[in-house]
């Protein structure tokens, strides 16, 4: 495949600007490569080292991406079971897609008609896919806590891709990548995270992410949506005016509304949603300084946000999606290396 | 090597390299992250005076994801920046040591993934004889030594290090 001069010269030049900022964590990946743990559970089990070194090694994946062959090597010896009890297209794909570029064998098991409808329990259906000698388990479950139990039974190494309301952690990495990779930085980042938030297991991950790199919090939405002790618990912001929210930010991260809850009777309807929390255009255009727009997916347009926001030029949605392989595969990377499995 | 011979052979090699590929014709020049690029920034340089107005085409090469211990430690990956194509072009690999062979081999695998070149070549300053684990050799040499395993060859570059001289310790 021939490299045009076009894209060979924006080629150089996006890497020429990734150099400064990757300069600025070049000094602390001298020193050990491994992450503190075996798994990962959650973003509370990491430090802001791990951080640091998994943002840093995504860089160099996210580059792996762009070439003609956008495969390495380096987990052929290694099988991995997704394991999602709960529904997911984009988090399965994603994640299916960073195995496979790092040459890793794939098994996917989805809980509808599986064992699981048969009645069989999570620790069986584990072991039983793990005696077929699988290495690593990618896990998705409606319940809060499911890896954490699953990881003090099974030796095999689990990477947590939201389980209940608890975190998703991945999800969070790939957030802070985006937001470096856009304004250069992660430190005194003001941050807003707009929505549902009591639900939310991409907004635990977020904030307790962003905390640990130093980077201002705020979280933002109808009263009934937010905990009420959020802000001692986190020593964040919390502002229940999404005006004054997006003022105060440089970056949005907006959460989903799910439909559901609507009957719920934590807010009135989504139409009254989307007018009183809802991004619109005017809106975004009536602010004093240009924000990052972001939206973990899938989007419920015209409820948190309105289309033409969605689709504007200072929504990096789908550099979110694509940031988010590189970032699974660096996850995927470190956990294995530098260790036998099984 | 002290900081004079360095200099002497880097300019040797870079002369031998223009030998084999006139003016660099539909040659491309590759250095291996993170240490062999101290070596191709000074080749190149000096190759650019010599053939200049014409550019040279380099490119810098990480194989950290390449390579085949992975299961015994992890590495920090460097660049890869390669912003020409290298389908049907010869290319020259520089690296600083050649010890083992398995950097190379890592490097061919990961060059593949970027194109089918014409022809590599390799282009080592430091060559540590009978060490070799793989059945790898270099077509242009800046020094052959002979050392024993327990031993370490430290090159020290001025941009990284404040001095340039190869030491065998």
């Amino acid at each position: 495949m021939d490299v045009s001069p076009a894209r060979a010269y924006s080629h150089s030049t996006f890497l020429v600007q990734i150099q400064i900022q990757y300069s600025i964590f070049s000094l602390s990946s001298l020193l050990e490569m491994q992450l503190s743990t075996k798994h990962l559970l959650g973003i509370r089990d990491l430090t802001r080292r791990d951080i640091e070194i998994i943002l840093d090694t995504a860089l160099q994946f996210k580059q792996v991406l762009q070439r003609p062959v956008k495969k390495v090597p380096s987990l052929r010896d290694v099988t991995i079971v997704n394991l999602f009890y709960e529904n997911s297209t984009r988090t399965r794909i994603s994640f299916e897609l960073a195995e496979k570029r790092l040459s890793a064998d794939t098994i996917n098991f989805t809980a509808a008609g599986s064992s699981a409808a048969k009645g069989e329990t999570l620790l069986d259906t584990v072991n039983n896919i793990l005696s077929m000698k699988v290495d690593m388990v990618v896990m998705r479950h409606s319940a809060s806590g499911a890896p954490h139990f699953l990881a003090k039974h099974i030796p095999a190494a689990i990477i947590n891709a939201g389980d209940g309301i608890n975190e998703h952690p991945t999800q969070g990495l790939l957030d802070a990548f985006s937001m470096r990779e856009k304004t250069g930085r992660l430190e005194g980042l003001k941050v807003a995270i707009i929505g549902d938030i009591m639900h939310s297991r991409v907004a635990m991950s977020n904030i307790q992410l962003l905390k640990k790199v130093g980077a201002e919090v705020m979280v933002a939405g109808p009263p009934t949506l937010i905990p009420k002790y959020i802000q001692q618990a986190f020593d964040i912001r919390v502002e229940y005016n999404v005006r004054k929210a997006l003022e105060w930010c440089d970056v949005a991260n907006v959460l989903r509304i799910q439909l559901e809850r609507q009957n719920q009777v934590l807010f009135s309807s989504l139409r009254e949603y989307n007018l009183a929390y809802g991004i619109s255009k005017r809106l975004l255009d009536s602010l004093s300084k240009e924000i990052v727009i972001m939206h973990p997916g899938p989007i419920n347009r015209g409820v948190e946000l309105d289309s033409d926001v969605a689709d504007s030029k200072q929504s990096i949605i789908l550099q979110q999606v694509e940031n988010g392989v590189a970032v699974r595969m660096a996850v995927l990377y470190l956990l294995s290396g530098g260790r036998e499995l099984n | 090597m002290n900081e004079q011979q360095l200099s002497i052979t880097i300019k040797r090699l870079s002369h031998q390299v223009l030998e084999n590929h006139i003016n660099l014709e539909n040659t491309v020049i590759i250095g291996i992250q993170p240490r062999g690029i101290f070596v191709s920034d000074q080749m190149v340089r000096e190759i650019s005076q010599l053939i200049a107005p014409a550019k040279v085409e380099y490119g810098k090469l990480d194989i950290t994801f390449y390579r085949d211990d992975i299961r015994k430690e992890l590495h920090v990956p460097n660049h890869t920046d390669i912003p020409f194509s290298i389908e049907n072009k010869n290319v020259v690999l520089i690296d600083d040591v050649l010890y083992t062979g398995r950097t190379i081999r890592a490097a061919l695998d990961a060059l593949l993934a970027f194109g089918r070149p014409a022809k590599v070549e390799l282009c080592i300053l430091i060559d540590r004889r009978f060490s070799r684990q793989l059945p790898i050799q270099p077509d242009y040499v800046g020094k052959s030594i002979d050392s024993i395993i327990s031993q370490k060859v430290k090159v020290f570059w001025k941009e990284r290090d404040g001095k340039e001289e190869v030491v065998l310790m």
